[in-house]
Order: C-alpha cells, then sequence, then structure tokens
C-alpha cells in the first residue's frame, strides 16, 4: 500500500465519477422493492418495505418469461449464425484467392456507411411475405448477418500465421476442413469477443422487435419493457422490478465476459 | 532414408505443383464459403438499400401498392416544418454528445494512473449503463426525471433548487435526453481511451519528466496529440450515434407527452412516419436524406481531422 497515500485523489474523483454512473441502478434496486406509496414520498424512503410483490406482478401481469424465452431464442440465433457466416467468409477473404474477391469485400462494407433506416421498410415486407411477422423467425433473421462481424473475423485471421494451414495443406485437407479444423481453434479469442459484442447487441436491440414483433407473447423483452411502461405509466416500483429483470441477466453476463468484451470494443477503436 | 525422411522428400518435390493445383482450386472454395454471408447481406442490406431509394419516389396506398410520383415526398419533406425541427434536435444531440468526450478521457487517464488499485472495480462500474437495455435505461431515468417524486428533483432541493418535469418541458426535454445519452456512452469511450492510452510508449514520458515538464505538461505535449486518433474515431462514433438517437426518444417521450412533437429526432420521426402512419415512401425519402447527411458529415470530418490528429 505504499502508493495507498499518494493516490488517494485520484481514488477521489474516480469514486466520486463511480457513485454518479451507478447512482441511477441503486435507485432502481431500491424502488423495485418499495410499495406504491413508498416511492412516491418526499423526502425518499431510503430503507424500503421489500415489497417483492412487485416483481411477482411482472411475472404475472406480463408474459415475462416467455419473452425471456424470446430473447435468449433471438440472441442465440443471431449471434450462433453471425459467428458462423462471418468467420466462413472472412476466411475466404483473408486467405484464398479468387476472382473479385476485393470488389465483393468493400461491396459488403459498403452496408456499414448506410444508416439502418434505409433497411429497415424492405426488411420489414420480406418477413412480412414470409409470413413471419410475429415469429422468432421474423426476429432473427436479418440480424444473422453482419458485415462488421465479417470485417472484425477478417482482420482476426490476417494476424494469425500461415504456416500452420500450409501445412495442412499439404496434406490435401481442402480449405473447408482447414477452416473448420484448423482455423476455427486457433480464432477463438476473435469469435468470443465478436460473440459478446452481438449479444450484446442482439439483447438490447428495441427497433426491430418493435416492427415485426406487436404481439406481447412474441415479442422479446426490449419491446416488453416498451408495453409494460405503457400499461403501468405511473406505477414505478413495478416497472423497475421489470426493467431490473429484463437487464440482469446480461449484466451479469458483462461481469464474467468482461475481458472478452472490452477487447471487442478496443478492437472497434483501433480500426 | 527413412521413410518418414522420403515422404518429406517427396511432398518437397511436389509442393510447387500441389500448390497451384490447389490455389486453382480455391476460388471455387472461395466461392461457397462466402457464398451464404453474401446472400444474406445482399438480400437483407444491399438490395434494401436500392429498393428505399426507388420507394423514395413513390406513394404507397393502404393496400401496399406504390406510385410513382417523382420528386414529391421530398418536397413534402422540405416544407414540413416537423423535419426542421428533428433535424434541429438531432444535430444539437449529435453535437452535445461530444461533450462526454473530455469525460472520458479523464476517466481512462484516471484509470491508466501507475499503480492504481481497484481498476477492475472502477472499470465494470463505469460500463455498467452501456451494457444495460436502453428500455431499461429510459424507465430508470423516466423516474429519476419525475417532477413530483423524482430523485434528480429531490437532490436538486436540497441545494435550493425547485426542478422542473425535466422530460415533460420542451425547453428541457432534448438536454435531459443528452445528459443519459452521454452517461450511457461515458464507459464505452473510456475503453477506447485506455486502449489509445496504452499504446503511447512511456520512454516519452520519461524524456519529458527529465527534461523537467511537469503532470499538465505532459498531458497535454504528449498523451492529447498522441491520443487524437482515438479522439478523431469517438467523435465520428459519437456524431454517427447521435444521427442514430431513437430508442431513448421512443420510450422516455411517450404519446401523451407534451414534450413529444418538439423533441423528435430525425430517427425517431421516421419511425413513426413509416411503421405507426404507414407513410413509407415518405419515410423512405426521409431515410435517404438522412444518409447524404452522415455521408457529409463523415467527410467533413475526414476533411478536419488532417489539422488536427496526428498519426504516430
Amino acid at each position: 500500500m505504499r502508493n495507498g497515500g499518494r493516490l488517494w485523489p485520484v481514488h477521489l474523483v474516480l469514486a466520486i465519477g463511480a457513485a454518479a454512473m451507478v447512482m441511477p441502478f441503486f435507485w432502481q434496486v431500491l424502488t423495485s422493492l418499495k410499495t406504491f406509496t413508498e416511492a412516491t414520498r418526499t423526502p425518499p424512503v431510503w430503507i424500503p418495505s421489500f415489497e417483492w410483490g412487485n416483481f411477482a406482478k411482472v411475472l404475472d401481469e406480463t408474459p415475462f418469461l416467455q419473452q425471456l424465452g424470446n430473447t435468449v431464442v433471438m440472441t442465440t440465433g443471431r449471434t450462433l449464425a453471425q459467428l458462423l457466416f462471418c468467420s466462413l467468409a472472412a476466411y475466404a477473404f483473408a486467405r484464398l484467392r479468387f476472382p473479385g474477391r476485393d470488389v465483393i469485400f468493400v461491396a459488403l462494407l459498403s452496408v456499414l456507411m448506410v444508416p439502418g433506416q434505409l433497411f429497415l421498410i424492405p426488411q420489414y415486407q420480406i418477413v412480412q411475405s414470409l409470413g413471419w411477422l410475429n415469429t422468432l423467425p421474423g426476429l432473427i433473421a436479418p440480424g444473422m448477418f453482419s458485415a462488421f462481424g465479417t470485417f472484425m473475423m477478417r482482420q482476426f485471421f490476417m494476424t494469425l500465421p500461415a504456416e500452420v494451414e500450409e501445412a495442412a495443406r499439404l496434406d490435401g485437407a481442402n480449405p473447408l476442413r482447414i477452416f473448420w479444423s484448423v482455423m476455427l481453434p486457433l480464432a477463438r479469442p476473435g469469435l468470443l469477443a465478436l460473440g459478446v459484442l452481438t449479444v450484446l447487441w442482439s439483447w438490447n436491440d428495441l427497433m426491430w422487435p418493435l416492427i415485426v414483433n406487436t404481439d406481447p407473447e412474441s415479442m422479446p423483452l426490449s419491446a416488453g419493457l416498451s408495453a409494460l411502461q405503457g400499461e403501468h405509466m405511473t406505477d414505478y416500483p413495478v416497472l423497475m422490478a421489470g426493467s431490473l429483470m429484463a437487464s440482469a441477466p446480461i449484466i451479469v453476463l458483462f461481469i464474467i465476459m468482461q475481458k472478452q468484451l472490452i477487447q471487442g470494443i478496443a478492437f472497434t477503436g483501433s480500426k | 532414408m527413412s521413410t518418414a525422411g522420403r515422404a518429406v522428400a517427396v511432398k518437397a518435390a511436389a509442393r510447387p505443383a500441389t500448390r497451384r493445383r490447389l490455389r486453382d482450386r480455391d476460388w471455387v472454395w472461395g466461392y461457397a464459403m462466402i457464398a451464404p454471408l453474401v446472400l444474406g447481406l445482399g438480400v437483407f442490406y444491399l438490395w434494401p438499400v436500392v429498393q428505399s431509394v426507388y420507394y423514395s419516389f413513390t406513394e404507397w396506398t393502404l393496400f401496399g401498392d406504390a406510385t410513382w410520383v417523382g420528386l414529391r415526398n421530398y418536397e413534402q419533406l422540405f416544407t414540413d416544418p416537423a423535419n426542421g425541427r428533428a433535424l434541429r434536435n438531432t444535430f444539437v444531440y449529435g453535437g452535445l454528445s461530444l461533450l462526454g468526450i473530455p469525460l472520458s478521457i479523464a476517466v481512462a487517464a484516471l484509470l491508466g494512473t501507475r499503480g492504481l488499485r481497484l481498476v477492475s472495480l472502477y472499470r465494470t462500474l463505469y460500463f455498467l449503463p452501456v451494457v444495460t437495455m436502453p428500455a431499461a435505461v429510459a424507465m430508470i431515468w423516466t423516474w429519476l426525471y419525475n417532477g413530483d417524486y423524482g430523485l434528480v428533483n429531490y437532490l436538486l432541493s436540497l441545494v435550493g433548487i425547485h426542478g422542473t418535469s425535466w422530460i415533460a418541458e420542451p425547453s428541457t426535454a432534448l438536454y435531459a435526453l443528452v445528459a443519459v445519452g452521454i452517461w450511457t456512452q461515458i464507459g464505452y469511450n473510456a475503453v477506447i481511451f485506455m486502449a489509445g492510452l496504452q499504446s503511447i510508449p512511456s520512454h516519452l514520458y520519461e524524456a519529458a519528466s527529465i527534461d523537467g515538464a511537469g503532470r499538465a505538461r505532459q498531458f497535454f505535449r504528449i498523451t492529447l496529440p498522441l491520443l487524437s486518433p482515438s479522439i478523431f474515431f469517438v467523435s465520428v462514433l459519437s456524431v454517427i450515434n447521435g444521427l442514430q438517437m431513437f430508442d431513448l426518444v421512443y420510450l422516455m417521450l411517450r404519446r401523451g407527452n407534451p414534450a413529444r412533437e418538439e423533441t423528435q429526432t430525425v430517427v425517431s420521426l421516421f419511425f413513426s412516419r413509416a411503421f405507426e402512419e404507414g407513410a413509407k415512401g415518405y419515410a423512405a425519402a426521409m431515410a435517404v436524406v438522412l444518409m447524404l447527411i452522415t455521408l457529409v458529415l463523415t467527410v467533413i470530418q475526414f476533411r478536419v481531422q488532417k489539422r488536427w490528429v496526428h498519426y504516430a
């Protein structure tokens, strides 16, 4: 603790900042445990009467568990599909030679320059014409493909040494086999970073679910919270309980996978 | 020569030919491996851009038939005052969200202090708003901003300020949302700045201290210039995110909120035109204009960067 004494001003500033970052969550948790009367009292009640009924109310009055399931399926489907399709294509873009490779790659990356609103109306029409409104496939489909993920994985494959693959090639393995059994295991850190970013994005995604799944039973949690807010406008303890339940899983995941998430974000910053 | 040795020799001799044959066949594999992605991005992203541009010249009936109307949507776009207001709000939002950058740099610099303990705890706490669902963030802040029972007004009352209903008041709602946006971005930006700071070679600081430069001088003469690529990246990102502002507006300014009309952004207006009112042709024109604005702003930012960004 030799530094402890010298560094206290740094700790002081960081702690004040951290308090400001955490205070809204503290208030959320505190309110979720209050009765309505306690929540609307001034000055505020600091020790709540632990009204667990708020959480039960969310479970009883909304299809919360159904929506949780929808979110989990949507997030899993999008993430696994992105990991597979993006890394498969990324490997080809990074290591194989074929006519038009670079032109195609740049054309795909141009998607990143376009605001999402230009995709939404036609995407909605596709999902509608397939009869996928208010279904899980409709929720998942467009999010299965990502130009960003392809770019990220391509950069990652380019950093891997070529010798390993050359050896496999001489043994007569085809590119798909090399990709699957040699490169993918090596690309684990990249896949994890992309996976965590995709899970985070998908879990929290709001606009697409609002557009395609308007039936409460088929909504994911993000749109479900919006509906909950529409119904319980002023019942803040219930709203806080619902928002806490909906965001807690991803916060826990973040605390576990912090390193991968930070790596993924640092990657986006370096390009 | 052992069997193994012979095998190696044979392989070595066969190597150029084998390699060429494999390379020639590469293109089949290449196309096969990119096919799923190209198909998906093509159907869901690239072709829709073309379609949207076409739609922007059409009008839709209730039954979903599109008729060509030429530039009429664009003419309406420029005459409807709601668009001007939304554009102004969007720029204010994008511009003010840059205010979070100095805060993020400060956090990153403090977290980078040599010998500091508890770094990962601080990082987790600063990062919580980044990972929290925007729908949950919107609810929490709607409650904090509540005019009668909100914590914000209670804290203000302790210092003798009588607060208003922050997000129901047309004059404050936009700024209240900006504050929430900055709160959610600080941790994300700080992570990018921390990575930028780590790439600054420490011998520069050592040399500077030998020359007698103090902490502040080192920060302004070494840290800031060498961090400028990260600062540039984060500002481009902040402006683009600002232009895309939707979740908080949609969730915090519900129907019936008196500040709703005044505080719409381009994307929230697009959403209600396209998917609540069914004016898809008109909404497509909005999206096309938003794309052009984004493009122009990005080009400007890249032009201006030459004046202040130093790539080491």
